[in-house]
């Protein structure tokens, strides 16, 4: 399954419940306010880091650069609209809107 | 409370991440306006809205309006009193270095930057305002 999240964690819990429901085949992918838990050195890196212990996380470049985020967690892989597709294409899309 | 004829203080509160919704394109329209009506404007910055003023935002694959070059002209409509939170910028990793600058100063043409303020002093700021409009 890909989970997608859109919404910033510092703002809203998506990730975190999304957290509960991933299996560890599952792949997470950050897209608008989603791609500032990729942020390195935050309060709420820590939910990517652990993550990443099993899981797959992607983060959209487009969204990356629109908010300026330069300096991301280690492990986190930029995609882009095409990669966006392959994904969908490739796992069952669940959004954690 | 306070004559209808005095000067205002109004204050604009911005906390949401400035792409994934419209409310902060709404807040800057709103600073605009207010500030037209040469009232005594001040905006604070707090929580995700602190993201709205991060330097190297480029929105050119997102195919939207680029308007966060507004806030590097803050000064130019009289927005003077632009306040940043520390903590909110502190949890997001966030040094002051890395904000934009709103403008520049008439006299001296040096860079006038956000002030980074303690929730304290933007309690204090919130309590001399006549109204207070959130985004």
């Amino acid at each position: 399954m890909l989970h997608i999240i859109n919404k910033s964690p510092f703002m809203n819990s998506a990730l975190e419940d999304c957290m509960g429901y991933l299996g560890s085949e599952d792949i997470v992918l950050l897209i608008e306010d989603g791609v500032y838990a990729a942020a390195a050195g935050t309060v709420k890196s820590g939910l990517i880091e652990k993550l990443l212990e099993q899981n797959e996380v992607y983060a959209l470049q487009a969204d990356i650069k629109a908010r300026g985020l330069e300096q991301l967690i280690k492990k986190v892989k930029i995609t882009d609209y095409e990669g966006f597709v392959d994904l969908i294409e490739q796992h069952t899309p669940q959004s954690w809107l | 409370m306070n004559e209808s004829s005095e000067v205002r203080n109004v204050m604009v509160v911005v906390r949401k991440a400035p792409h994934g919704t419209i409310y902060v394109q709404e807040a800057l329209e709103v600073m605009l306006i207010v500030a037209a009506y040469s009232m005594n404007i001040s905006v604070v910055f707090l929580d995700d809205g602190v993201y709205a003023l991060k330097k190297g935002q480029d929105t050119s694959e997102l195919g939207s309006k680029p308007f966060m070059s507004a806030f590097r002209a803050l000064v130019d409509w009289e927005i003077e009193h632009v306040y940043v939170d520390r903590d909110a910028l502190k949890n997001r990793g966030i040094n002051e270095n890395e904000l934009t600058e709103i403008g520049e100063d008439e006299n001296t043409g040096e860079p006038v930057h956000p002030q980074v303020l303690s929730h304290k002093e933007i309690y204090k700021l919130m309590q001399e305002q006549h109204t207070i409009l959130s985004f």
